[in-house]
């Protein structure tokens, strides 16, 4: 049995975190069954495009109690991008449908997403740096203020300062990771980050292996 | 802080790299996949296939090229060149392509851009624009610049600032914007044109065509206001490397990503 779960939410970009997750040396697997991922060992959450769009998918697939279940049971976590932004209670970024309703996230991490402020190009799309407010395994062997690749319009801001693992500046200092407990997010997308990115791949699989 | 992007861009034709003659060290230079490592190992932020294919029935080769490409640079990948529907792009986005740069097919069709941003988020669509000067002679407070389609080969009477708001309303990423004027000069990017679309638009513009010089790359991110630049003959006749590059635009003060970052 793999002791990795991709969770197959119909994103494009679907396919890069399973190739950089295979280039270090982690055998995930691809899965949008609830059973499977009610009981992996360890998730990937990967996303892009809308916030809205990815809540009713995960809906309709009956995943959002299955994702839920796996955070509950304390098991590694690691959202990317979007699927970062759906660990939040709710976002600014609304379903056309549903146009002055903030959309609903899991609410894993307490906290909203939001657009970035006019002014600054938008989407927030390049390398950028990633500064670790603390030491922590996900960032072992990552210089502080290594560069990551981002592409993304809105940005998370947890409640807690307890939920802050690192921090980007853009016209002013984001969110760029969050943790609770062994739920990690991270806003860039480390399958598309070069070395660093492949680094802290490879650490989230020692933080799956030393808890298996 | 967000860094000056330094991206090589390569042109594929039946899956295999047309421009290039420093690649001594390299086994096969016309492998796309082998460059492409190359630019990644060099330090280059992106990578670009403009597939120049002109066959339809061969243009199958360039979703094998992205697939072997995406095993082996962990770097984003945009992939140019002849997609006329949401399904190819769906097809080069599942090999392994993070970005497709759209053209003429868009110019025919405007509601590709929207079709692709729904479906895949906007971050996925990059908008080409070919431009071309309408008046040479113009005084500079008075430029305009129109649309070319097919490679820059036709005129299409669209307005290059205009269009590029379009494209930004109705859904584009980015822009790749390249001076037909400039285009192969190595005189120079037209940064009248990059910064009438930079001011323009809110989305990032990506500069393309003229570059000859490191200074020429840094008027295009200052005076054009640009956020990446597109680079092929400087990089393939091997008169600069990314480093180069790099090290140039640092010394001047604007931030990029380290070599060994």
């Amino acid at each position: 049995m793999s002791s990795l779960v991709i969770i197959d939410s119909e994103c494009a970009n679907l396919n890069s975190i399973y190739k950089a997750a295979r280039k270090v040396a982690l055998e995930p697997v691809i899965s949008d069954n609830p059973h499977i991922i009610s009981s992996a060992p360890a998730i990937i959450f990967p996303g892009v495009g809308s916030f809205a769009h990815a809540a009713s998918l995960l809906s309709k697939k009956k995943l959002t109690e299955a994702l839920l279940e796996a955070i509950a049971r304390g098991k590694p976590f690691l959202g990317i991008c979007l699927g970062m932004q759906l660990l939040f209670s709710k976002s600014e970024e609304t379903s056309l449908s549903r146009l002055n309703e903030p959309s609903e996230g899991l609410n894993a991490v307490p906290g909203e997403v939001r657009r970035f402020p006019a002014g600054l190009p938008i989407p927030h799309v390049g390398w950028n740096r990633v500064d670790p407010v603390f030491e922590h395994p996900l960032f072992a062997g990552i210089n502080d203020g290594a560069y990551f690749y981002f592409t993304h319009s809105y940005y998370a801001r947890p409640e807690h300062k307890d939920n802050l693992l690192g921090l980007t500046e853009y016209g002013f200092s984001f969110t760029s990771a969050v943790i609770s407990g062994n739920l990690y997010g991270v806003q860039f997308h480390p399958e598309k980050s070069g070395p660093a990115g492949l680094r802290l791949l490879s650490n989230f699989g020692k933080i799956i292996a030393d808890q298996l | 802080m967000l860094a000056k992007r330094i991206i090589p861009c390569l042109d594929v034709r039946d899956g295999r790299v047309v421009k290039g003659t420093r690649f001594i060290n390299l086994k096969d230079a016309g492998d796309p996949v082998e460059r492409a490592e190359f630019y990644n190992r060099e330090g280059a932020d992106e990578i670009v296939f403009l597939d120049i294919t002109a066959s339809f029935e061969k243009r199958r080769a360039i979703v094998e090229v992205v697939e072997k490409t995406a095993d082996a640079v962990f770097i984003p990948l945009t992939v140019g060149g002849g997609i006329d529907t949401v399904e190819f792009m769906q097809e080069l986005l599942q090999s392994g392509a993070d970005k497709v740069s759209l053209n003429t097919a868009i110019l025919k069709n405007p509601g590709l851009i929207q079709a692709g941003a729904e479906r895949f988020g906007n971050q996925c669509i990059v908008v080409a624009i070919d431009a071309r000067r309408v008046n040479q002679s113009a005084p500079a407070d008075n430029l305009q610049w129109e649309v070319y389609s097919h490679g820059g080969r036709y005129p299409t009477g669209r307005d290059a600032i205009e269009w590029a708001i379009e494209a930004e309303r109705l859904g584009a990423g980015e822009i790749l914007l390249t001076s037909m004027d400039a285009d192969g000069t190595l005189d120079g990017y037209d940064t009248a044109l990059l910064a009438a679309i930079t001011g323009a638009v809110g989305i990032p513009v990506i500069a393309s065509g003229g570059a000859g010089t490191l200074e020429h790359l840094y008027q295009a991110l200052t005076v054009g206001k640009a956020h990446a630049v597109l680079a092929a003959s400087i990089l393939h006749y091997g008169t600069y490397s990314i480093k180069d590059i790099k090290n140039y635009l640092a010394a001047k003060g604007l931030p990029v990503r380290p070599i060994n970052n």
